[in-house]
């Protein structure tokens, strides 16, 4: 795996003529969004309401078959809702033409869906093509997407049959970044994946999301996943919203026994577990109060979770564990306290500030 | 074989003849197939009632087919060909209706998804990945063509069926067995041929051509 080196700005087109897009802004907002198929007796998706920052990473999860696919397909309009409306910044996508909305949105699902017939490029150039760009235009662009998706550019010349499960992910996350459209929408995409894969790639994938900053809607069913990635979480049931928020507040404030059952929020050790010694980090950052004591020699990489930092202050028997990066660069420390405080709710959440 | 080489030229033309008979029908069976395919797989209820009629045609025996066609369209190539392309539809509508629902479900959501229209799905997807079926489907229809215009010569349609009836009437193996030649190698080259397509076509879909 090579780590990617491109730049933000490469990633962007902001050259592109801009009156020819139908989407404007990465924020998108569902009301009372209902959908009803007439097989079944219950909606599928129950008046829905919620509303995404742009931007921001958000990650649709439950069970399956409580709605998170149908849900999500209204956004590019595969489904139309039998209720509600949809907004991206202010348009209300039912006034937008529908091809030109879906080339505007990057579409990622579990089966990747890649053109057997086409080569790789064939396969990310499809929506370039659609959109017009000339042929140096788009070779530049696979060759970046390629990179940013951590595969070499030989890719570019063979057939989807010839790559991996996990390689293929990549082309279909590639394909859907292609015309740089401002907003992603990615069904369990990494759900078929194996679990030495799928950690890559949603490593890549908060990677991708710092870099470019798009608003990304995310469905799973995996609630490591969903913490994993998220900025925030939207918890779905029997197609009702149950409980949006912050995968702190989820976790420390459960909605219901549903939720709580769900992220195990009954079980310390679990909910540690949902959480990585980074994201504790950023917590404390908002208190400013970074007691950080050379004597402390027992070091965490920021990616470990939460779980794995209990243990090793149990272990140790040191008051708390330094941050080190695998590049041996200080990020901090933290204690028992820390983890004390993130469990019964004592920091000043990011979220909390917004309210 | 002193028939065939005596009457080389005679039989060449009763060859071209049945050569040209058999690209006619497979040139009209396409133009009603394909859009008669995609009809069936796009108003999903037809599927039944129309594989069904082409499914009773095709058992229909050819000797009397054409004979129930004299009344409407008289002797000669005509009726011959309509009743071929007739019989050519079960095949091909079959085959081709199969490669189109077999396309990958994932693969058109995908296209969909990413704002191709209908059209541009069908050329750019959906053809190309059912081609290797319609390909199958037009050998068999082919072959079956070949076969049964045979027996259009007894309608004055001219072909290698010719010599298969004047051989017969006249007790003439020599006749019988150039003609059965004949049209075991226009069917036999036409088999190769035509799988030669397939097989390339196949590749292409797979991810594999060269
Ligand atoms: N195209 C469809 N036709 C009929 N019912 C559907 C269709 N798609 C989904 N459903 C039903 O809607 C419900 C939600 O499905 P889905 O959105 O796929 O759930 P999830 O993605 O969360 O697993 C399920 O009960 C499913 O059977
Ligand atoms: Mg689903």
């Amino acid at each position: 795996m090579q780590t990617s080196k491109v730049k933000p700005g490469e990633l962007t087109t902001e050259g592109e003529p801009t009156h020819n897009n139908v989407i404007r802004s990465g924020e998108i907002v569902c009301q009372e969004v209902t959908k009803h198929f007439p097989e079944n007796s219950r909606p599928a998706v129950d008046h829905v309401s919620f509303k995404v920052a742009a931007g921001d990473l958000v990650v649709l999860l439950g069970p399956s078959g409580c709605g998170k696919t149908t849900l999500l397909k209204m956004i590019n309009r595969l489904y139309e809702p039998d209720q509600g409306q949809i907004w991206i910044g202010k348009e209300d996508i039912q006034t937008l033409p529908v091809n030109q909305l879906r080339r505007q949105i990057g579409y990622a699902i579990q089966q990747v869906g890649l053109f057997p017939h086409m080569t790789i490029w064939r396969n990310i150039a499809i929506v370039p093509r659609l959109l017009g760009w000339d042929e140096e235009k788009i070779n530049m662009r696979c060759n970046l997407l390629l990179e940013l998706v951590g595969l070499s550019p030989t890719y570019l010349g063979r057939y989807p049959r010839q790559l991996s499960g996990g390689e293929q992910q990549r082309v279909g996350l590639a394909r859907a970044l292609a015309a740089d459209p401002q907003i992603l929408l990615m069904d369990e995409p990494f759900a078929a994946v194996d679990a030495i894969n799928r950690e890559r790639l949603q490593s890549e994938l908060l990677i991708i999301h710092r870099k470019l900053h798009k608003t990304i809607l995310f469905v799973t069913h995996d609630v490591e996943e969903a913490f994993r990635l998220a900025d925030k979480i939207i918890i779905l049931k029997d197609g009702q919203l149950i409980q949006y928020g912050t995968p702190v507040e989820i976790v420390v404030k459960p909605e219901n026994e549903f939720v709580a059952e769900l992220v195990g929020s009954n079980n310390l050790l679990r909910k540690l577990s949902l959480f990585d010694v980074q994201s504790l980090l950023e917590a404390k950052q908002y208190e400013r109060h970074n007691s950080f004591s050379k004597a402390s020699f027992t070091s965490i990489q920021p990616q470990e979770n939460l779980r794995t930092a209990l243990s090793m202050l149990l272990e140790s028997g040191a008051e708390q564990l330094h941050v080190v990066d695998n590049k041996g660069k200080s990020h901090g420390v933290i204690t028992f306290q820390d983890l004390h405080r993130l469990l019964f709710e004592q920091f000043t959440s990011p979220a909390a500030e917004l309210e | 074989m002193s028939y065939f080489f005596s009457n080389f030229s005679y039989v060449m033309q009763l060859f071209g003849q049945h050569l040209r008979m058999t690209l006619i029908v497979l040139f009209i069976s396409l133009l009603i197939s394909i859009p008669l395919g995609i009809l069936v797989v796009r108003v999903r209820w037809l599927h039944g009632p129309v594989l069904s009629i082409l499914g009773v045609i095709y058992t229909i025996p050819s000797l009397s087919l054409f004979v129930l066609l004299l009344p409407l369209f008289g002797l000669g190539l005509k009726p011959a060909i309509i009743a071929l392309v007739a019989y050519a539809q079960l095949l091909l509508v079959r085959n081709w209706v199969i490669g189109l629902t077999s396309v990958d479900k994932a693969v058109l959501d995908a296209a969909r998804g990413m704002g191709m229209s209908s059209w541009q799905r069908f050329i750019q997807i959906e053809f190309p990945l059912a081609l290797p079926m319609l390909l199958a489907g037009t050998r068999l229809a082919t072959l079956s063509t070949i076969g049964i215009g045979t027996i259009a010569a007894f309608i004055n349609a001219g072909g290698l069926g010719v010599l298969l009836f004047q051989g017969v009437i006249t007790s003439n193996y020599d006749k019988i067995v150039t003609g059965s030649i004949a049209v075991s190698a226009l069917a036999i080259a036409t088999n190769y041929l035509l799988r030669f397509f397939e097989r390339r076509a196949d590749l292409v879909i797979r991810g594999d051509a060269k």
